[in-house]
């Protein structure tokens, strides 16, 4: 079972204005972005059960010429809220990294 | 040289950072002005840093950073004579932020003996014309967002809408040397000259959503800005140092950087839609693309607004005590309850509104997210405490009362009082205000004019009058 950091080169998330997040999954290779690129352990739920997001506004977009695959969803909260731990969302990829991709 | 340099028709805009203000290099404005730059374009603003500097209308840089870039651009625009376009002034783009940059510039014209015409493109919204247009079903959400409510626009403390390229290219119609817009959408202001001298509307807007955060589409971000050149159904992208390059992987990379969707961005008027751009090696430091798509719509701005709410004080305290290492996350929910009880029970009806956060640092405290079961114990964590109240006042009190709990907190009861480390004294710190972001709407409007002024600052103009054109039609 591999993990997602290690069948990337690199992950990374940011603030896509106030209200969303987005997080860019950069593959090893061609065929590690095409075996994953629609692999089910990266849906909707699991971005709900991880940031709280609403699963139905999750959105996949893979680029193949880059093999990375963009995941973008709104806030739970907006950026910068009373509760904010991390305003640009750029730490928010780190939970993403364990999870068993197949 | 490359070839599209003497192709008709090209229209160079040497962008020379992603944000005024982070520091131009003159070498480098010289380079793309001798490269054949007809105009100097960039964006001294964003959301991105959170919703304070809207909400107060205050820039995010000082004034000498500002002054600095302004006075190489100013310097060297002007003996090119080619025209200066600064969009989104001030940070979040208030007619606060263009009224301070415009005094900037004054100053740096003045000190360099140089009479500019300079326009001023102001695109802040009363919330009472708002709620006008609100009323007319001409403001409308975007995900994740529902309507609008009147309340809500009337509590914002400043709304601006984001402007297209249109009054930018009017305004150069009209002679200005500089333009100073307030919030613009960061491609618009680039786009501005290669769509007003006839370049193609699909490469203009997609040349300058990569070149909008200057050198970050370079393979060296840190060298400094671009140089785009645009055609009818091509541009080309150039870093301004001489040793960086423009790659097909670093300038389509760009697409993604900050943006949900990396294939079709929605624009004032249109949507640029990049899903069949192809990204090629013009040569060894420059990338050529082709098949960006320009869709007209029907025009729309988007509206950013924000209000300042409760107020935040914090302290720090951290621990190495083994114990409480072994046991963070009870000892996390101990002094939660214990602080929480302490708040309602000093301030009983005072207290009707807070919210104290304790976060982990060393543990969790970035993401406040549980640790998984077999983690090991860290050797040191950081305690940060957050108390927010509708007063500064109250916020400080809560703390000053939480003090001696956060301080001698016992992981279980009957534990001889440990000491933590307070860093500071008093250990508690008056944070300031919580601002909020509350709009993400988008105002239809007749066209890119409708919410936008115009004010000329002529600095040839001996009598110094300043000329004011309201623009209306």
């Amino acid at each position: 079972m591999s993990r997602v950091g290690e069948v990337c080169r690199h992950v990374r998330s940011k603030n896509a204005g106030p209200f969303w997040v987005t997080v860019d999954l950069f593959f090893r290779s061609e065929e590690l972005f095409r075996r994953y690129r629609d692999t089910p352990a990266l849906g909707p739920e699991v971005f709900e059960r991880l940031y709280g997001t609403d699963a139905a506004l999750v959105k996949r977009l893979p680029v193949d010429n880059l093999h990375m695959v963009k995941i973008s969803f709104p806030r739970a909260k907006p950026q910068g809220w009373m509760g904010e731990r991390d305003m640009h969302a750029g730490q928010h990829y780190a939970r993403l990294l364990d999870i068993e991709i197949g | 040289m490359t070839q599209a340099d003497k192709a008709p028709g090209n229209v160079t805009v040497l962008v020379p950072t992603g944000m005024l203000g982070a520091g131009v290099q003159r070498e480098h404005i010289r380079y793309g002005i001798a490269a054949g730059a007809n105009a100097i374009a960039a964006d001294s603003g964003s959301t991105d840093s959170g919703p304070a500097y809207l909400a107060r209308g205050v820039s995010k840089m000082n004034r000498e950073s500002i002054k600095r870039d302004l006075d190489i651009l100013m310097d060297e625009a002007y003996r090119a004579k080619i025209p200066i376009l600064i969009g989104t002034c001030g940070t979040s783009g208030t007619d606060s932020g263009v009224d301070w940059t415009r005094d900037i510039a004054i100053d740096v014209a003045r000190g360099l003996g140089i009479t500019p015409k300079i326009a001023c493109l102001y695109s802040e919204q009363s919330p009472a014309d708002l709620v006008s247009k609100n009323r007319q079903n001409k403001i409308t959400p975007l995900p994740p967002m529902g309507p609008v409510t009147d309340g809500v626009l009337e509590s914002c403390e400043h709304i601006v809408a984001l402007m297209g390229p249109e009054p930018y290219m009017a305004a150069l119609q009209a002679g200005a040397d500089i333009i100073l817009g307030g919030r613009t959408t960061d491609t618009a202001v680039l786009a501005a000259v290669p769509l007003l001298m006839g370049a193609g509307a699909g490469p203009a807007w997609h040349a300058a959503k990569i070149a909008e955060c200057g050198g970050q589409c370079t393979v060296n971000p840190r060298t400094g800005g671009v140089l785009i050149r645009v055609g009818q159904d091509a541009f080309e992208i150039e870093p301004l140092d001489l040793n960086n390059q423009c790659s097909p992987e670093s300038v389509s990379a760009h697409m993604l950087y900050e943006s949900s969707d990396p294939y079709r961005l929605t624009e004032p008027g249109g949507v640029l839609d990049v899903t069949q751009a192809d990204y090629q090696w013009l040569d060894a430091r420059v990338t050529r693309v082709t098949g960006s798509r320009w869709e007209p719509m029907p025009y729309t701005m988007k509206l950013e607004g924000a209000r300042g709410g409760s107020f935040q004080t914090i302290m720090i305290i951290g621990i190495e005590d083994p114990e409480v290492l072994a046991h963070l996350d009870e000892f996390h929910d101990t002094l939660q309850k214990a602080l929480t009880d302490r708040i309602k029970t000093t301030f009983g009806d005072e207290a009707s509104f807070f919210h104290l956060s304790l976060r982990f640092y060393g543990w969790n405290g970035t993401s406040g997210r549980k640790v998984p079961a077999n983690a090991p114990a860290p050797r040191d964590v950081g305690v940060m405490f957050v108390v927010t109240a509708p007063t500064q006042d109250l916020a400080n009190r809560m703390a000053k009362a939480c003090n001696p709990y956060l301080f001698h907190m016992p992981l279980r009861p009957g534990i001889e009082l440990p000491s933590y480390a307070f860093p500071f004294t008093p250990a508690e710190i008056p944070r300031g205000q919580v601002y909020e972001f509350l709009l993400n709407h988008v105002v239809h409007t007749r066209d890119g004019f409708e919410l936008v002024r115009t004010q000329w600052t002529d600095l040839a103009d001996t009598s110094h009058e300043v000329r004011q054109n309201v623009q209306g039609r």
